[in-house]
């Protein structure tokens, strides 16, 4: 009897770890299989012959990525709206969760609504597109200009864009968590509403406002569509890298099925597709730096917020 | 003579035989009258937490409700480029979508979203589950997490880069554009006309036959890793004395599954397929536009979905009003179901997402 039950655990065993291994490989695969590709001769890149190991060798495209300026550019943009995003983003995120989260806050129940109905119910991409014209007008008109594209469009995107309820959410339930006693105690000290929410809710919410961080700074890096929308091909120097990535795929190689030889800027597409793949790269590294500091924190996070009321 | 029940507010004065207001009612009264002053003075007293929900309310209701009031063009003739110029024509713009002259791409477009957003569920749902239970068979702390980094990772990866490396992974085998691996693989595996068809023409993506697959494939791609999470904790937290009360009881590792784990995990599994359900109809349109951003490919009649559809004739004014109808009946009908989903789970289970 006791032999069998062994036999039976160490099959399963053997397959979850056989197949959680291939499926980690499938994952992480096509990342690899970019790097391979970026120092590939170009010739192997256009016929396919990268399987994983670059088949030849060059870092000229590296080279060609590093001397793009307009690259450089909008990866500088996408810095910024990136990190000045994400601390707009956090800082009303944090004070309206902070609010939401005590019980003696008067229409509670109507302002989580408020803020519930959004993920409800969106206005729609034509809707949100117009809201984002006249945004980007009346931002202009602040500052004297007479038409969006006056004014810089980064800062419209920095603070129109990003919103996220789920993570509002999750920082609510988060401050839920920590004992009424802990605020009573520093109430008496004399701290004030603000002192209480540095100094006690946010050290003990460590967890959740790295994750939600990484929430909002992984959708800040990442955005295209809006940015696109919004940006169009008139304020080509305000373009995130995304936008800028995705233009040259359309320009120099044939992938969208546009290409056209006397508009492209590299004639050989095994060249601009090895270039593809080190913008890929490259756009990826702040990422593959942060994310395994802020991993062990957001399985935790995730759970923590995620299914109460 | 009888005396009144109600005497705790009421007082009966015997000599004179009239009934009085008693001490108690009069402090009651007082307070009721004086409830908006204290209200106001609660209100006053905690103002910097009302002043932290400024900023909040201020950016939801500027860039989240403000675009709902540009729903109204959906009832509005929309032949004008002037807002104020264009009549009131009801459901007029309905009507056109529904079955005028928008209705066959309309509906298109409407079946898409559904036909997408199911095989996700039906082939990306049971995933997350299994990984769930296969990381947990992973007794090595290191070896565990070296895996989750691994599957976590694709959710961390932008749409652009995802939709790139699709393209070019399945990319077609004519010259004119940089070959794929994995479609050389595919078409050096499967002697599929179909398949050879599409591999040599524009590729697996742009093909008719192929393109659901491939988004449904690379959408668990990036997600199945990360909504295992969920699931996972859910795993952990079976107390392990109900795995030696099994084993005691002679029950091997199926047996312990089939009646320890699944059964454990089982209401986190329906609240979140009821979850999953609710969310059907937000189909990211964002890689489906990546996928598919002109209507003259070939993938068009199977990637459309109603917020691309919207987006393609909305780019005209004079069609716009159909397009925002037309994602608004979308909207309404996911919103439907996602409270209705809520709904169930916090029956079900007393617990909902919101």
């Amino acid at each position: 009897m006791k032999r069998k039950i062994e036999a039976s655990e160490l099959i399963f065993k053997i397959i979850a770890y056989v197949l959680l291994i291939i499926f980690a490989i499938l994952c992480v695969y096509p990342l690899l299989y970019a790097l391979g590709s970026t120092f590939s001769a170009w010739d192997s890149v256009r016929d396919g012959k990268v399987i994983l190991w670059p088949d030849g060798f060059q870092i000229e495209s590296f080279r060609l990525v590093f001397m793009d300026n307009q690259f450089w550019v909008n990866y500088s943009n996408t810095l910024f709206v990136t990190f000045i995003g994400t601390i707009w983003c956090l800082v009303y995120s944090v004070l309206g969760a902070y609010a939401l989260s005590k019980k003696r806050l008067m229409g509670r129940h109507g302002f989580n609504f408020f803020l519930v109905f959004t993920m409800w119910f969106g206005a729609g991409v034509i809707p949100q597109y117009l809201n984002y014209q006249q945004t980007g007008a009346v931002f202009a008109s602040i500052v004297g200009g007479s038409s969006m594209f006056d004014i810089d469009l980064k800062w419209l995107i920095v603070i129109a864009m990003g919103m996220n309820a789920t993570n509002i959410i999750l920082l609510r339930n988060s401050f839920e968590g920590v004992p009424s006693e802990i605020e009573e105690a520093a109430r008496i000290d004399g701290a004030t509403e603000l002192q209480i929410l540095t100094k006690v809710y946010i050290p003990m919410s460590k967890a959740t406002i790295a994750t939600v961080a990484l929430f909002f700074g992984i959708s800040r890096w990442n955005g295209y569509f809006w940015a696109y929308k919004v940006l169009g091909t008139q304020q080509q120097y305000s373009w995130p890298v995304q936008v800028y990535m995705r233009d040259f795929i359309d320009t120099n190689t044939n992938l969208t099925l546009n290409y056209v030889a006397d508009t492209a800027d590299y004639k050989d597409i095994g060249q601009a597709t090895s270039m593809v793949y080190a913008m890929v790269v490259l756009a990826m590294v702040p990422i593959l730096v942060i994310y395994p500091f802020i991993q062990k924190y957001f399985a935790k996070g995730v759970n923590m917020g995620g299914v109460k009321e | 003579m009888f005396k009144l029940k109600c005497d705790d507010f009421l007082i009966y004065d015997e000599a004179t035989g009239t009934y009085s207001m008693s001490a108690e009612q009069q402090v009651r009264d007082e307070t009721e009258r004086n409830r908006w002053k204290s209200t106001g003075f609660t209100l006053l007293k905690d103002w910097r937490l009302y002043l932290m929900l400024v900023p909040m309310i201020l950016v939801y209701l500027l860039w989240k409700y403000l675009p709902m009031t540009e729903l109204l063009a959906a009832f509005r003739f929309g032949n004008f480029q002037d807002v104020a110029d264009r009549p009131w024509v009801g459901f007029n713009n309905f009507k056109v979508i529904f079955v005028g002259a928008q209705a066959t791409t309309f509906w298109m477009a409407f079946r898409n979203t559904f036909v997408i957003a199911f095989y996700g569920l039906l082939f990306g749902f049971p995933l997350p589950i299994i990984l769930a239970l296969f990381f947990n068979e992973i007794r090595s702390n290191v070896a565990r997490s070296i895996l989750q980094v691994c599957v976590y990772l694709p959710k961390f990866i932008s749409t652009v880069i995802v939709t790139s490396l699709t393209l070019a992974l399945f990319a077609s085998q004519t010259a004119s554009t940089s070959q794929g691996f994995l479609s050389k693989l595919l078409a050096a595996i499967s002697k599929a006309s179909h398949l050879q068809a599409a591999v040599d023409g524009d590729g697996l993506v742009y093909s008719l036959e192929y393109f659901r697959s491939i988004y449904i494939i690379t959408d668990i791609w990036e997600h199945a890793g990360y909504d295992s999470i969920v699931f996972f904790a859910a795993v952990i937290a079976v107390s392990p004395t109900s795995y030696e009360a099994a084993q005691i009881d002679g029950a091997g590792k199926m047996a312990q599954m089939r009646y320890v784990v699944i059964p454990s995990i089982l209401s986190t599994v329906v609240i979140m397929l009821i979850m999953k359900i609710g969310g059907l109809l937000s189909v990211g349109y964002e890689k489906l536009y990546l996928l598919c951003p002109d209507d003259s490919l070939d993938n068009y009649q199977v990637a459309e979905v109603v917020s691309t559809w919207s987006n393609r004739i909305g780019d005209q004014y004079t069609s716009r009003a159909y397009g925002i109808a037309g994602e608004m009946t979308n909207n309404l009908i996911g919103m439907i179901l996602v409270i209705g989903s809520n709904t169930i789970a916090r029956k079900a289970s007393d617990v909902s997402l919101y």
